[in-house]
């Protein structure tokens, strides 16, 4: 899941730095990513894991790191299988 | 004051003549003691920057096209544009085009996208102004008014298809930004209520487009990045913004690739008034008939 989180923020996140400088819990917005790229993420997600985040979950909060998009998705579409 | 449905409201101001009906929702004609009241809300907004400094410049209600697509615009509200079109066909597409409106058809078809688009915010065009080198340290002030479209057809004459928008823009370094914003909260307050409209100034949104949109809201209002001069116009339960104030952050700076003193993305920030709202205000406040409005405020006016 880390991954593919990683993957689709490289793609739309367009922050201004590599992959492997971000740290789990980096600020995505203070690195760089504006509230439109965030959107951009969020279509993203939704797309990759098929599932909508409910209007109370759409705030800057749930998508400022890696960390907490994951708690996010963890929350709505379940831990990942391994 | 009662509420009020905007109904009557409307009905009043076009049985006095003071606005006409243009034949489609939100379009409306103006009668010159109309245009009289508008006149005075640009001078006395003029009057209240003028410490600004600002450069007043003009532009007219259609921007680039490529201006649109820069300020992201359609991103955030693709539901609000206006875009132009024009002909550039033969006499056969000619022909088509008049067969078309003949038969009641959408005759658009034959149209093509003109290298316009209506202007959705007055300040748009000054951005571009602002690219040819690094700012100076106090950075750039504009003062621009004009015509703008937003495409929200309503019955509530507070919310026109095209009205007038007058703003003070600052573009420069955060600091800036930010003293900009208070020294209008202030200011725009005392303008309105020496006019005798209550206002409350409040966090608000932009009515963005979808779910996108719902996130867009929620980070707006979260920052306090607009704050809206609200006064009951229509009704005291939803008061109508009659101005605002806009933290864009390094939003413009950014997308434009404007660059403070230092080097850094310029912020910017602006103070709109909406100048057909604020006159509909004080026709609701004092009357229909403005030679009765009380003296002060027909000083502040008409000085």
């Amino acid at each position: 899941m880390e991954e593919e989180i990683r993957q689709i923020l490289a793609e739309h996140g367009r922050l201004p730095l590599e992959m492997d400088e971000l740290d789990n819990d980096t600020d995505l917005y203070e690195a760089g990513m504006t509230s439109h790229a965030s959107v951009n993420v969020m279509l993203a997600l939704e797309d990759a894991f098929d599932f909508e985040f409910p209007e109370s979950m759409l705030r800057k909060s749930t998508f400022e790191s890696v960390t907490a998009i994951q708690a996010a998705l963890i929350s709505l579409v379940g831990a990942p299988v391994e | 004051m009662t509420d009020d449905t905007f109904g009557a409201f409307r009905d009043e101001l076009i049985d006095s003549g003071l606005v006409i009906d243009a034949g489609v929702e939100g379009l409306y004609g103006r009668s010159l003691a109309y245009e009289e009241i508008v006149a005075g809300i640009t001078g006395l907004t003029s009057r209240t920057g003028a410490d600004d400094g600002a450069l007043a410049v003009h532009f007219p209600p259609v921007i680039p096209r490529t201006l649109l697509e820069r300020t992201d615009y359609l991103k955030s509200f693709p539901h609000l544009i206006g875009s132009v079109e024009t002909f550039r066909g033969d006499d056969k597409l000619h022909a088509r085009l008049l067969a078309l409106v003949e038969t009641g058809a959408d005759w658009d078809e034959v149209l093509e996208p003109a290298e316009v688009v209506l202007r959705p915010a007055a300040c748009h065009p000054v951005y571009p102004l602002c690219t040819d080198g690094a700012l100076p340290s106090e950075g750039r002030r504009f003062e621009v008014h004009g015509w703008c479209f937003r495409h929200e057809p309503s019955a509530d004459p507070a919310r026109m298809l095209a009205f007038r928008m007058h703003e003070f823009v600052y573009v420069g370094d955060p600091e800036g930004a930010e003293r900009h914003t208070e020294t209008w909260v202030k200011r725009g307050t005392e303008m309105f209520e020496s006019l005798g409209l209550e206002v409350e100034v409040v966090a608000a949104n932009d009515p963005f487009f979808g779910r996108a949109g719902v996130f867009l809201a929620a980070n707006q209002r979260q920052n306090a990045l607009k704050l809206e001069f609200v006064s009951p116009v229509m009704s005291t339960e939803a008061p109508t913004a009659v101005g605002s104030v806009n933290r864009h952050q390094d939003h413009f700076g950014r997308t434009f690739g404007i660059r403070s003193a230092d080097g850094a993305v310029a912020h910017s920030a602006c103070f709109g008034v909406g100048v057909d709202r604020t006159a509909l205000a004080l026709l609701r406040r004092h009357g229909l008939e403005k030679r009765s409005w009380p003296a002060e405020v027909r000083a502040l006016l008409w000085p």
